[in-house]
C-alpha cells in the first residue's frame, strides 16, 4: 500500500513536471521543472532499489547540469515572442502524435505482457545490502574498458567546452622571437651624462 | 503491487511528452534541448526498471554510462549556444539555416 502511495505520487510530480516543462512560456520554469521532474525520478529510481543512480541524478543532475542550463537561460537575452511563433499551431498536433504513441507504447508493454504474470515482482533485499558495492563491483571488472572510455569522453567535452567558450584576446600575450631578436642595443640604451 | 508493466508505461509517457514539446518548441533551442534530457531521463527509467526485475545489474551500469555522455552532450550544447548566440544574436532554429546549401 505505502509503495504504491509512493509510486503513483513520483510518478504523477514526474509526468506533470515534464509536461510544464514543455508547456511553460519561460525557460528559467521550464528548467525549474526540469529539476522537479529530475527529482521525481530519482524518487521513482529509489523504490527500485537503484540507490546509488538516484544519488548520481540529484547530484549531477540537478547538481551541475541544470545550473548550466540555468546559467545560459540566464545569460542569454533572448527574444521570447519570436520563439514562441507557431506554439499553439503545432499543439494539435503534438498532441495526436503524443497520444497515438501513448497508445501504442501502452498496447506493447501493458499488463498482458509486462504485467505480475509475465514478470514476477522480485523480493526486496535485506537491510545490509549495498546497491553500490554491487554497481562497483560490475563496473570495475566486467565493464572497465567502458569505464575508461566514459572517462575520455568526459575529458573531451570538457575540452570541447572550454575550446568553443573561450574567448580569445586580439592581442597575444606571449612574446615575437623574431622582434626580439631584431632588437638591437642602440634602439633601447640611451646613456645620459648626469 | 507495482509491476514491470507500470514502470514501462510512465517512461512510454515521459517519452511521447517529450517528443510533443519537440514538436510544440520547434523554435527554442534551449528547451529542445531540456526535451532531449527529459528522452535519455524516460529511456534511464526502463533500464533501472528492467534491471531491478530481471534482478541484472547490468542495467543501472548502462544508466550509469547514459548519464556520462548526457552530461558531456549538454554541456557542449550549451557551449555551442552560448558561441552561437554570441555571433547571431538569436537561439531561433529557424533562423539557423546558414548550412543549408
Amino acid at each position: 500500500m505505502f509503495e504504491q502511495a509512493v509510486f503513483y505520487g513520483f510518478a504523477a510530480m514526474l509526468v506533470l513536471a515534464a509536461t510544464l516543462v514543455v508547456t511553460v512560456r519561460n525557460p528559467v520554469h521550464a528548467a525549474l521543472f526540469l529539476i522537479l521532474a529530475f527529482f521525481a525520478s530519482a524518487g521513482l529510481w529509489l523504490l527500485l532499489e537503484a540507490e546509488f543512480l538516484a544519488m548520481t541524478l540529484v547530484l549531477v543532475y540537478v547538481g551541475a547540469v541544470m545550473v548550466l542550463f540555468l546559467f545560459v537561460v540566464m545569460m542569454l537575452d533572448i527574444d521570447l515572442v519570436r520563439l514562441r511563433e507557431g506554439f499553439a499551431r503545432y499543439l494539435p498536433v503534438a498532441g495526436l502524435v503524443a497520444l497515438l504513441m501513448v497508445a501504442a507504447v501502452a498496447v506493447t508493454v501493458g499488463p498482458a505482457h509486462f504485467g505480475a504474470d509475465a514478470v514476477a515482482v522480485p523480493a526486496r533485499q535485506p537491510a545490509g545490502h549495498s546497491n553500490t558495492a554491487e554497481l562497483g563491483g560490475a563496473l570495475f571488472t566486467q565493464y572497465l574498458y567502458p569505464f575508461e572510455i566514459a572517462a575520455v569522453v568526459l575529458l573531451v567535452a570538457i575540452i570541447a567546452a572550454i575550446a568553443l567558450a573561450h574567448r580569445r584576446t586580439r592581442e597575444p600575450k606571449r612574446p615575437d622571437p623574431g622582434v626580439q631578436l631584431k632588437a638591437r642595443r642602440e634602439d633601447r640604451v640611451r646613456l645620459v651624462k648626469m | 503491487m507495482i509491476t514491470l508493466s507500470h514502470y514501462l508505461l510512465v517512461g512510454a509517457v515521459l517519452f511521447c511528452i517529450s517528443v510533443a514539446g519537440i514538436f510544440i518548441n520547434r523554435k527554442n533551442m534551449i528547451v529542445l534541448l531540456m526535451c532531449i534530457e527529459l528522452m535519455l531521463l524516460a529511456v534511464n527509467i526502463n533500464f533501472i526498471a528492467f534491471s531491478h526485475f530481471l534482478q541484472d545489474i547490468a542495467g543501472q551500469v548502462f544508466v550509469f554510462f547514459i548519464l556520462t555522455v548526457a552530461a558531456a552532450e549538454s554541456a557542449i550544447g550549451l557551449a555551442i549556444l552560448v558561441v552561437l548566440f554570441r555571433k547571431r544574436a538569436t537561439i531561433n532554429v529557424e533562423e539557423l539555416g546558414t548550412m543549408r546549401g
